[in-house]
């Protein structure tokens, strides 16, 4: 046994509202640059739908992750190791910029510049790819909300099996949204398609990371990736990827996209797992046991033995205290409502879904019968196909039978709920149906439903305090100037630039405002105290003058 | 001259070549890569990349057995001059055909897509004329020297071959340079021009070859305390201009 900690996060699905904010603040932080314009680290679909780029769940298309031998080992989609050289000088499999779309700005300088004249003046669309003018026929979401679904619904990889009857005629159809990062995979296949070693699996927190300075641009990893989250910078000739906030995480607070999501839907926290168990685990014969299998690799950290051998492998204190109390393994593990997303790419993904129980609730309601009835949702999802098989082949290789699983205790938590809202005794049976105590249900009910900051995210800070270094990169002022003013002789970004970044406040002063009840009771020394800075404020304290007066003219 | 050109230049060349390199690695890691413009235009580097990448191979696998080789070797091994001769015909016409039509595929490419013109910065283009004089005149060079015999046949391995080998055993002997046909002459020249623009251009991509994926782990763990080595980049702040054509021009693109 070889304890290594990951770092996870758990999505419920039925709380996303599609609004991506998520996405936005991501790119804000993160992607907000040159050669990344098609980047989005953090994207949101919606399901039944493309996705991004567009069907990159078609593997025999892409050829991304990995397949099972039939001698049992396992190895690249793509091709092994020689394979992979031979093809160094293209990549037979790279997705182009139309799989994604070609990115575009406006020449708003017409509107600035124009002349009298009796038309309006019009910013046309402008390509950031040839700097022509372009005609706007894609995007990162073309189908949000299944818009044009009649059109490319149908195209949706994942219907496969189920072609004939997903129906997408308005009244007869369901939706839901997918949000997704890089899924920080136990076995990522990103890493294995690396000529360069460039890409890299933290072995404090299992973050993956791409080496800039050692990736030299040979793409493997694009196609590599199943997950299609690895971007390729077109102006540095660079892959990047989502990093998981690692500059936050090591101060202890949540990634961007968790932190500003609307719906609160993130949980954050540590996993432990046998680092020894992953290739088997990855190399099960049939797909349908790849999402036990997984689960299988994680390790108990209520487990005594499990405690010391974490702490042999040099796993500090208060990091296995935070597996003990992480929301993610209480969702995968204790209550296991979490699935993983497409385990049968083998690459054993580290974020999670709970599936969202929403479209059965829809059907039931429409029909006129009461959905928050236990027996009703259970027959429901006995007897819908649709779209329990749809969200079978997104979370379990196609095996209905977790899905079941997983529905029939949201199900149950919304009767079981009920009851107590009305005021009635909670019915200890409805728990009992799906093989959970009344107590274990409510206690899931409160970390689903209206759990804290804090119960969100479990996320111990880094040991070696370096973070303060990192931090800096993102958070920092980006409006000083054009270009960075920095030269770039060899290329978009190279050379070493001197500019010492100046930061309004680094994020150790940000978490500690984040978590306290107010600005003034933070510590002296922390420069926001009794202070606010309006760039991200988020309604703490409320300083003289904020806003305007009265008509007295005194200051509210 | 050629003195200078011949006994001179090279050793300049190749100690800018040196240096060049241990200068842009220790600081210009980040600036160290392939540039690749795949993501804008696939199909034709699709053919034009690998045919031109792996004749470059074969090129200069070529010229390492053609240089580095002294004919006396072949010659003891039993190696008639004229079977030699068929020998690297055979092995080096296809790798320089390919070289030259992948070449060719892609210039072409760079020039009539767009956005991949628009990534070709002014180093780029020097470079690529430099690599193509080169390669042309190293064709030119086969087919007239050895294959059609323009103006008597010469034999390089008794000439520019032992004044090569002569500039690493630092007592350049210039009189076989300087007795060689004007093409090689040339190609010579530029060749050592070329391995002075090396460390500045793209070309530095060349010294990534993953050799080493062959054997490593398929996955990497790295610790997170790895202090950031010398010619990492700094923080980058700024937001960047988005190059437009200035004048949009009517009508579709
Ligand atoms: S999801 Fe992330 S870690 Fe997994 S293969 Fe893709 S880029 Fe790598
Ligand atoms: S911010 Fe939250 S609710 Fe909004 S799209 Fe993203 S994940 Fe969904």
């Amino acid at each position: 046994m070889r304890v290594m900690a990951q770092m996870a996060m758990v999505m419920n699905l039925d709380k996303c509202i599609g609004c991506h904010t998520c996405s936005v603040t991501c790119k804000q932080a993160w992607t907000n640059r040159t050669g990344m314009e098609y980047v989005w680290f953090n994207n949101v679909e919606t399901r039944p739908g493309l996705g991004y780029p567009r069907r990159y769940e078609d593997q025999e298309e892409w050829q991304g992750g990995w397949v099972r031998k039939p001698n049992g080992r396992l190895t690249l989609r793509a091709g092994g190791r020689v394979k992979k050289l031979l093809n160094i000088f293209s990549n037979p499999k790279m997705p182009s910029i139309d799989d994604y779309y070609e990115p575009w700005t406006y020449d708003y300088e017409t509107l600035l510049n124009a002349p009298r004249q009796q038309q309006f003046p019009v910013a046309r669309p402008m390509s950031l790819i040839s700097g022509k003018p372009m005609n706007v026929t894609w995007s990162a979401n073309w189908d949000d909300d299944l818009g044009g679904a009649t059109q490319y619904g149908p195209k949706d990889v994942m219907l496969k099996g189920i072609e004939d009857k997903v129906k997408f005629e308005f009244e007869q159809t369901f939706m839901f949204y997918l949000p997704r990062i890089c899924e920080h995979c136990l076995n990522p296949s990103c890493a294995a398609s690396c000529p360069s070693g460039a890409i890299y699996k933290r072995a404090e927190d299992g973050i993956v990371l791409v080496d800039q300075e050692k990736c030299r641009g040979w793409r493997m990893c694009i196609s590599g990736c199943p997950y299609k989250k690895i971007y390729f910078n077109h102006k540095t000739g660079k892959a990047e990827k989502c990093t998981f906030c690692y500059p936050r995480i090591e101060v202890g607070i949540p990634t961007v996209c968790s932190e500003t999501c609307v719906g609160r839907l993130r949980y954050i926290g540590l996993m432990l797992y046998d680092a020894d168990a992953v290739l088997d685990a990855a190399s099960v014969e049939n797909e349908h046991d790849l999402y036990a299998a997984q689960r299988g690799v994680f390790l108990d950290p209520e487990d005594p033995q499990v405690r010391r051998a974490a702490e042999q492998a040099g796993i500090p204190g208060d990091w296995i205290e935070a597996a003990r109390r992480s929301p993610v393994k209480r969702l995968i593990l204790d209550y296991q409502v979490a699935l993983p997303l497409h385990p049968e790419y083998r690459t054993m993904p580290m974020v999670w879904y709970i599936p969202p129980l929403s479209p059965v609730v829809d059907v039931i309601k429409d029909t006129g019968h009461d959905a928050e009835d236990q027996a009703n949702l259970f027959a429901a999802i006995d007897t819908l196909r649709i779209p329990v098989e749809y969200l079978a082949n997104l979370f379990t290789a196609g095996d209905v039978a977790p899905v079941n699983g997983v529905l029939k205790k949201l199900a149950a938590m919304r009767s079981f709920m009920r009851d107590i809202n009305l005021g009635r005794d909670p019915n200890e049976e409805i728990a009992e149906a799906v093989g959970m105590t009344a107590e274990s249900m409510y206690e899931m009910f409160r970390l689903l439903a209206i759990a804290k900051y804090a119960d969100r995210y479990v996320i111990p800070t880094a040991h070696v305090e370096q973070a303060h270094a990192l931090e800096e990169l993102a958070t920092d002022c980006p409006v000083s100037e054009y270009g960075g003013g920095q030269s770039a002789a060899f290329g978009e970004g190279s050379g070493t630039g001197g500019l010492t970044p100046v930061a309004v406040e680094n994020l150790r002063v940000l978490k500690e405002a984040q978590t306290a009840d107010s600005l003034d009771d933070l510590p002296v020394e922390n420069p926001l105290r009794g202070r606010l800075n309006l760039l991200n404020w988020d309604g703490k304290g409320m300083p003289d003058g904020i806003f305007p007066g009265d008509k007295t003219g005194t200051p509210k | 001259m050629n003195r200078f050109l011949f006994g001179i230049f090279p050793y300049l060349c190749l100690a800018v070549f040196v240096v060049g390199h241990v200068w842009r690695y220790r600081y210009d890691k980040f600036g160290w890569t392939t540039r690749s413009s795949q993501l804008y235009e696939d199909r034709l580097l699709r053919i034009g990349s690998p045919l031109f990448h792996f004749g470059m191979l074969g090129v200069v696998g070529g010229h390492i057995l053609g240089l580095l080789i002294p004919q006396k070797w072949t010659d003891a091994i039993g190696l008639s001059r004229e079977a030699y001769h068929v020998l690297a015909l055979v092995g080096g016409i296809p790798a320089g055909v390919a070289a030259v039509v992948g070449l060719a595929i892609l210039v072409y490419r760079r020039r009539t897509t767009g956005p991949v013109f628009s990534a070709t910065t002014t180093n780029d283009k020097v470079m690529y004329l430099v690599l193509g004089a080169v390669i042309l005149l190293g064709i030119w060079n086969t087919i007239a020297g050895s294959l059609l015999s323009f103006g008597g046949h010469y034999n390089y391995r008794d000439g520019v071959s032992p004044w090569f080998r002569s500039i690493f055993e630092m007592r350049p002997d210039v009189d076989l340079m300087a007795a060689a046909p004007l093409g090689f002459k040339v190609h010579a020249v530029l060749a050592f021009l070329l391995f002075a623009m090396w460390p500045f251009t793209r070309l530095v991509h060349v010294f990534s070859a993953p050799i080493g994926y062959l054997n490593r782990p398929y996955i990497v763990y790295r610790s997170r305390d790895k202090q950031a080595a010398g010619g990492s980049r700094a923080p980058q702040r700024g937001w960047d201009k988005p190059e437009l054509s200035s004048a949009p021009t009517k009508g579709k693109s």
